[in-house]
């Protein structure tokens, strides 16, 4: 016996440079120009654990995408790593997708691979973040799924032991395969990329999928399959005065206490040691 | 008909999450600037749970919808998702809020898909426009960006807010009117997902979110020293200590529970007061409705003097230092 695994990566744009991403001014579009795609950090932990699964029972790793045609390169990037083969779905009809479109078109993809024992995915995307692609993945494919999971162990190949993180303290399941995963950072360390992996996902295939390779309901997809609607964008304002204090340490300590107090914070700062919080 | 706006009534063991009473006078602000007969109830499921009604009747809820089963003791997708969409169904409600905690990250989205209605994610602020639509303002980009997301053509128009977002107002007691759920709908067979355990950890000292003053370590601060001083100063306060993303992934804080910014917390203490921050988008908009906002940063060019009132350029450990010396 052995495991079907599918892996959903999403391509972003390097979230180290988040700080450069601006609004055009006259067009009034994202502008992220010269920000290197990568693929979502965390789905880097998606894949791992993946192939950590795999390594326990054998199978096959596919990773899939629903990206423009340039994301090839983030699904070689994960072939290196040791999956299998990958597939991007890539159509204009695609475009403008929100949550519910996204998955539905995933879940079609995932569809026309046949049957799975597992997905994976990330828990977050770190541009659009909303982290609700998984959990309607998994209501379009009709499986059980969980979100957030920190920890993983599969006592046997299709019955998996699982921890979920909460406010505080986390959650123990036990989740039959065929099942959907979102995984958090914390559950593995994604691997490096080897010279061999890098050699070896040469020859590994990837296949692209447009909507006529699927059998989807066109209203169903992209900016029309989309409920929700995108109004303006913009960028907060959060500058503050940013005043500089000077002198030397003592000083500034002194400085900073009167600031407190300013700000609401009662301390008495010449009286005993009755250092009563803000209440 | 009455329009109806519903708030999630997110429980875990020890009672109502707070960021139910924060929803649920976001909810009485929306029903006012929609205006004309509007509603707002709650949505309660778990298991010994009815006495909770009351609390969320004196926060304004002027129906509960309340599903209290011994199956429903421990959240589960496949339990309370089926039952809250075919509530949704019957009653049509015009908005649905969730909390963005754990829980509701994932039962808000499943509830939509099962609607095929779209959900705002992370709402930073929200207001109903003049076509009497709800526009959620979502970031992404880290916090960078804030989007309009609209959801004009489908019901409910959902979103998600994280905890400490909304500020909960004074109680506005209505009559107590609890409607109960069809408990028919819950399915007999056994699930293939069945929840185990949840374990809750009790938060030591003052929780981050009802601090009132907030001294918040990151990378800079170098090592667990420094953090265990930076505890000690908040504890002198009455205060809480939180961190930044490398001071949990260095394993110098307390853990993730006390991360501020976009996969963390957020907080709007009187005081933030933060050392060794550069200023990341990710961590400031975790932090940014703070009352008063001091930073020290040894780089006198750091970006995080641009979000705050008061900059600090200056080694951390003689600030740090010369703080526990004044105040022990
Ligand atoms: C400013 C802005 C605000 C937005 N707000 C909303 C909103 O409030 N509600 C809404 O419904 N949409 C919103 N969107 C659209 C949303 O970002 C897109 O639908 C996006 O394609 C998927 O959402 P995400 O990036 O949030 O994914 P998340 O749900 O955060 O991603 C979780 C995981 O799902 C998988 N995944 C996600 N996308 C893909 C993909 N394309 N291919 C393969 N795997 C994938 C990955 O494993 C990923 O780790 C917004 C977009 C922008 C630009
Ligand atoms: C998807 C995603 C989500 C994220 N979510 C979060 C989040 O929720 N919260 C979060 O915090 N981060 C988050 N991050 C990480 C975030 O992008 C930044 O990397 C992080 O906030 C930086 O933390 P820092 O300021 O502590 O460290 P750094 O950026 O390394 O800054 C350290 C600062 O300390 C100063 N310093 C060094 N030594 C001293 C000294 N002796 N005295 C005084 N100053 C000193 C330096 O000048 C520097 O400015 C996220 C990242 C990603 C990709």
């Amino acid at each position: 016996m052995a495991l079907n695994i599918v892996v959903c990566i999403k391509p972003v744009p390097d979230p180290a440079y988040y700080d450069k991403v601006s609004i055009d001014p006259v067009t009034k579009r994202i502008t992220r120009e010269g920000i290197p795609t990568i693929i979502n950090p965390v789905d880097k932990n998606a894949i791992e654990a993946a192939l950590q699964l795999k390594s326990a029972y054998g199978g096959k790793v596919t990773v899939i995408t629903m990206a423009p045609p340039n994301a090839t390169e983030n699904l070689r990037e994960a072939l290196a790593m040791g999956a299998d083969e990958g597939i991007l779905l890539s159509d204009r009809a695609f475009g403008g997708a929100d949550t519910l479109a996204t998955s539905y078109t995933l879940a079609k993809g995932i569809e026309k691979l046949g049957s799975f024992d597992i997905v994976f995915c990330g828990a977050e995307s770190a541009d659009g973040a909303t982290a609700q692609v998984s959990s309607q993945l998994g209501e379009w494919l009709g499986v059980p799924h969980l979100w957030n999971v920190f920890a993983l162990e599969a006592p046997e190949e299709k019955q998996l032991r699982v921890k979920t993180k909460i406010e505080n303290g986390a959650m123990e399941w036990e989740i039959k395969a065929p099942c959907l995963l979102a995984v958090a950072r914390e559950v593995n360390k994604p691997r490096f990329i080897s010279a061999m992996g890098i050699i070896k996902a040469k020859n590994k295939p990837i296949s692209t999928w447009s909507k006529a390779d699927l059998i989807v309901e066109d209203s169903r997809l992209g900016l029309e399959g989309s409920p929700t609607k995108a109004g303006g964008v913009f960028t907060p304002d959060l500058k503050r005065k940013g005043e500089m204090l000077k002198g030397d340490p003592e000083q500034i300590v002194e400085e900073i206490l009167q600031r407190l107090r300013a700000g609401g914070i009662s301390i008495d700062l010449d009286g005993s040691c009755e250092w009563g919080g803000g209440k | 008909m009455k329009k109806k706006i519903w708030v999630f009534a997110e429980q875990v063991k020890c009672g109502l999450d707070p960021v139910v009473f924060e929803l649920l006078t976001k909810a009485g602000e929306l029903a006012a600037e929609l205006g004309g007969e509007t509603e707002v109830a709650a949505v309660l499921l778990g298991d010994g749970v009815e006495p909770f009604c009351g609390l969320l009747a004196e926060q304004g809820a002027e129906v509960v919808y309340l599903a209290d089963d011994p199956a429903l003791g421990m959240y589960n997708p496949m339990l309370y998702a089926p039952l809250i969409v075919e509530l949704a169904k019957k009653e049509e409600p015009e908005i649905f809020l969730f909390g963005a905690t754990a829980i509701g990250s994932q039962l808000g989205p499943t509830v939509a898909a099962g609607l095929s209605t779209g959900v705002a994610a992370h709402c930073v602020d929200m207001r109903i426009n003049s076509d009497k639509l709800l526009v959620a303002d979502v970031p992404s980009f880290g916090g960078k960006i804030l989007g309009e997301i609209l959801c004009p053509d489908t019901r409910p128009q959902m979103a998600s807010v994280k905890p400490g977002i909304f500020v909960q107002g004074p109680p506005c007691p209505k009559p107590l009117n609890v409607v109960k759920m069809d408990l028919s709908l819950l399915p007999k067979s056994d699930l293939p997902l069945k929840a185990l355990s949840l374990e809750k950890k009790e938060v030591e000292g003052v929780p981050l979110e009802k601090a009132d003053i907030v001294f918040c370590g990151g990378y800079g601060l170098g090592n667990k020293e420094n953090w265990d001083k930076l505890v000690k100063l908040a504890a002198i306060f009455g205060g809480a200590a939180a961190c930044t993303r490398p001071a949990v992934d260095e394993g110098w804080s307390g853990g993730e529970h006390l991360m501020i910014g976009t996969s963390g917390k957020s907080i709007r203490p009187k005081v933030y007061v933060g050392f060794g921050i550069s200023g990341a988008t990710h961590h400031i908009c975790g932090m940014k409705d703070s009352g008063l906002i001091i930073s020290v940063n040894k780089d006198e060019k750091a970006p995080v003097f641009e979000v705050s009132d008061v900059a600090v350029a200056m080694d951390l450990n003689k600030v740090l230092d010369g703080m526990l010396a004044r105040l022990s």
